[in-house]
């Protein structure tokens, strides 16, 4: 369970640092955010829906049968916009909504 | 190091659901609060990635006793039916409270909220923390410190006046002086090999960022422990760990074994009971077990994919990587195990106001003991109740102020002096990891971890507390390079106590009461000795002094001699 930053789109806005509830977070010298460890992420997910950028993804370990697909968030209004990208590039979308109840 | 001094009339030691909770309840009460949290409230705690059903709900026709009696059924008699009574009179009081503040809640034609089974209610807790901690920012009296790690209290004759810890961000000790304290630091996940112990090693149910800093305080400090040895063992998702409640109570699918026989109901239902099943079909050669989904329709996947993106963001994407749960079974295996108080009955022995065994100290949520099943309603409620414990105390107290903080002068700069040891130390080659792996070895080998089906004997248990100590003295020489390498030694260091008071309790209850919670080889079978009688500590100059309680219906229970 990880996550991996694009040091690209990082505007280094610190929120990640400031809000990952492991403090995983640090800047590099060019203002840029990295995970301290990418194997202590819990996988919570709070960094994705925060990055203004969505400058970070996640992606699962091989040990727990990641194959290298990638999720992202983008939270519009009330609603979760989740991509889900295969190493083959192919794209999966789901929405959900935070005004609408579990139906499990 | 550098120290900044803060005075206050409540501190609330973490700011998870119960710490918010009870800053919540004070915001008219006039009393300046301060939350010490060592991430940041938005997020931290047990909800981070959201949660998506209430599991303590009483819903028509219930009443708060037969929560009581379910509760009490489950951990075979062995819990606090006062505790459990006065949280279960408010959860649907802080139901409402939720959803007045923005949580949508699940409701049928007639507009009451849909149940799952008697006693839950479905939500959509994806947001439900950043709604805790909005309604935090509201209360004028209440100042919230991110970051900062606290290690211990500021005490004196057994009273508590507060607290010291380290900023985890900035070269920084920081002590607050408070009249009254409440610690919610929630329980302890990672002192076992967890289930992925490689690349995905925090890949755990319970946060791996609940260390047990709270615990390890009050043991160090001498409050009164009980029921360690009732550990949780989750049932989860295989691989990712995430919840299994949501498919097998929301959809209703069964564990299914490797021959595709159900099998559970031979083991019985209370919630011991449902992970045992699974150990003894894997036991018997029977696994890998699942529960069984294939065959679900489109809908109902489509359901799942967004209901786990609200609470385990991980199985949707393991989904996504993979088959759907309507094409493949989801298989199942059993979680490392934890000492969570709002699962089981583990943590602080407290008063029916949650007061502790330690004079102004109080405690809610994962971290309190004696009401198992609290879930998130019960940490709220018990937050709130702590609250007013605390109200009560300050009007009680009005004489007897706190000294002023020039008397702990002393105290303080010997904690803040340990801090600066291990920016000192030189180190002899160990890192915290590689302890942090030992002892988790230790308690997966000789303390019932995954390893040998949670199973544990005295002989083993005398072996682990040994060489836990040995790995106790090892991190007295680890090296901080900076002040987030000192905040994961101490949540090392934490783990370790809790270990040594976990296996004292192991030991102390020679039965077999609970089947993975506690699975005592040396005695497999329930004793009518153990039965009503709580198993609690105390810590004093190193060791580890063990007091049974009998339990007395609607009295507090009294210390007792067993053997």
């Amino acid at each position: 369970m990880s996550i991996k930053i694009n040091p690209k789109k990082c505007i280094g806005c610190r929120r990640c640092v400031d809000e990952c509830p492991g403090n995983l977070f640090a800047m590099d010298e060019n203002r840029k955010a990295y995970i301290r460890d990418v194997r202590d992420c819990w996988g919570c997910a709070t960094c994705l829906k925060i990055c203004p950028l969505n400058a970070i993804s996640m992606y699962l370990g091989a040990d727990i049968g990641g194959d290298g697909t990638t999720m992202i968030v983008k939270p519009v209004g009330n609603v979760l916009h989740w991509i889900f990208e295969s190493p083959e590039g192919q794209k999966l979308f789901v929405d959900t909504d935070r005004t609408q109840s579990n139906k499990y | 190091m550098n120290l900044k001094v803060y005075t206050t009339d409540v501190l609330i030691i973490g700011g998870g659901t119960a710490g918010c909770a009870a800053a919540i309840r004070l915001k008219e009460s006039g009393l300046r609060v301060i939350i010490a949290e060592k991430a940041n409230i938005i997020r931290s705690g047990c909800l981070a990635s959201g949660v998506n059903a209430l599991n303590a709900y009483i819903s028509k026709g219930h009443t708060p006793q037969d929560y009581v009696d379910y509760a009490m059924n489950d951990a075979d008699g062995v819990a606090r039916e006062d505790l459990l009574l006065s949280i279960s009179r408010r959860f649907n009081h802080v139901t409402r409270e939720l959803e007045e503040a923005g949580l949508p809640i699940l409701k049928d034609r007639l507009g009451h909220y849909a149940t799952r089974g008697w006693r839950n209610i479905k939500i959509n807790g994806e947001n439900i923390k950043p709604i805790l901690a909005k309604q935090v920012e509201e209360c004028p009296l209440v100042e919230v410190i991110n970051h900062v790690n606290i290690t211990d209290f500021i005490i004196r004759d057994n009273r508590v006046y507060g607290a010291v810890g380290f900023m985890v961000d900035t070269r920084e000790a920081v002590e607050i002086y408070a009249e009254a304290t409440l610690i919610a630091t929630g329980g302890a996940a990672g002192m076992y090999r967890p289930n992925n112990p490689g690349f995905s090693r925090h890949k755990m149910w319970y946060p791996p960022f609940n260390t047990g800093a709270g615990l390890a305080m009050g043991i160090r400090a001498g409050a009164e422990m009980t029921t360690f040895e009732m550990r949780f063992v989750a049932l989860r998702c295989k691989d990712t760990i995430a919840p299994t409640g949501t498919i097998a109570s929301g959809v209703g699918s069964p564990q299914l074994n490797a021959k595709g026989e159900e099998y559970q109901r031979k083991y019985g239902n209370t919630t011991s009971e449902r992970v045992y099943a699974f150990v003894a079909e894997n036991m018997k050669g029977n696994g890998p077990c699942y529960l069984k989904t294939e065959g679900i329709s489109q809908e109902t996947d489509d359901d799942l994919i967004k209901a786990y993106l609200n609470m385990a963001p991980q199985q949707t994407l393991k989904w996504m990587s993979g088959k759907f749960p309507s094409e493949e079974n989801v298989e199942i295996e059993g979680s490392e195990p934890y000492v969570v108080g709002g699962h089981t009955g583990s943590g602080y022995w407290v008063k029916e106001d949650r007061s502790t065994t330690i004079k102004a100290l109080y405690a809610a949520g994962d971290i309190a003991g004696g009401a198992p099943q609290k879930y998130v309603t019960g940490a709220l409620a018990e937050g709130e109740i702590a609250a007013e414990g605390i109200l009560q105390f300050m009007k009680d107290n009005t004489k007897n102020r706190m000294p002023h903080p020039k008397n702990f002068d002393e105290d303080v700069a010997e904690i803040v002096k340990q801090y600066d040891r291990f920016f000192d130390n030189d180190g002899i080659g160990y890192s915290t990891d590689d302890l942090e792996e030992t002892m988790q070895k230790i308690m997966d080998q000789y303390a019932g971890g995954i390893s040998t089906y949670y199973r544990f004997n005295e002989a083993g248990l005398e072996l682990a507390d040994k060489k836990i100590q040995v790995v106790m003295r090892l991190s007295d020489t680890l090296k901080a390079k900076d002040d987030y390498d000192l905040m994961k030694i101490y949540e090392l260091r934490e783990r370790l106590i809790v270990c040594r008071v976990l296996i004292a309790h192991l030991k102390a209850r020679k039965e077999t009461r609970w089947p993975v919670f506690n699975s005592n080889s040396d005695h497999p079978e329930k004793s009518e000795k153990y039965r009503n009688v709580f198993v609690n500590s105390v810590y004093k100059d190193g060791e580890i002094k063990i007091k049974y309680r009998k339990i007395r219906k609607d009295k507090e229970p009294v210390a007792q001699a067993v053997q």
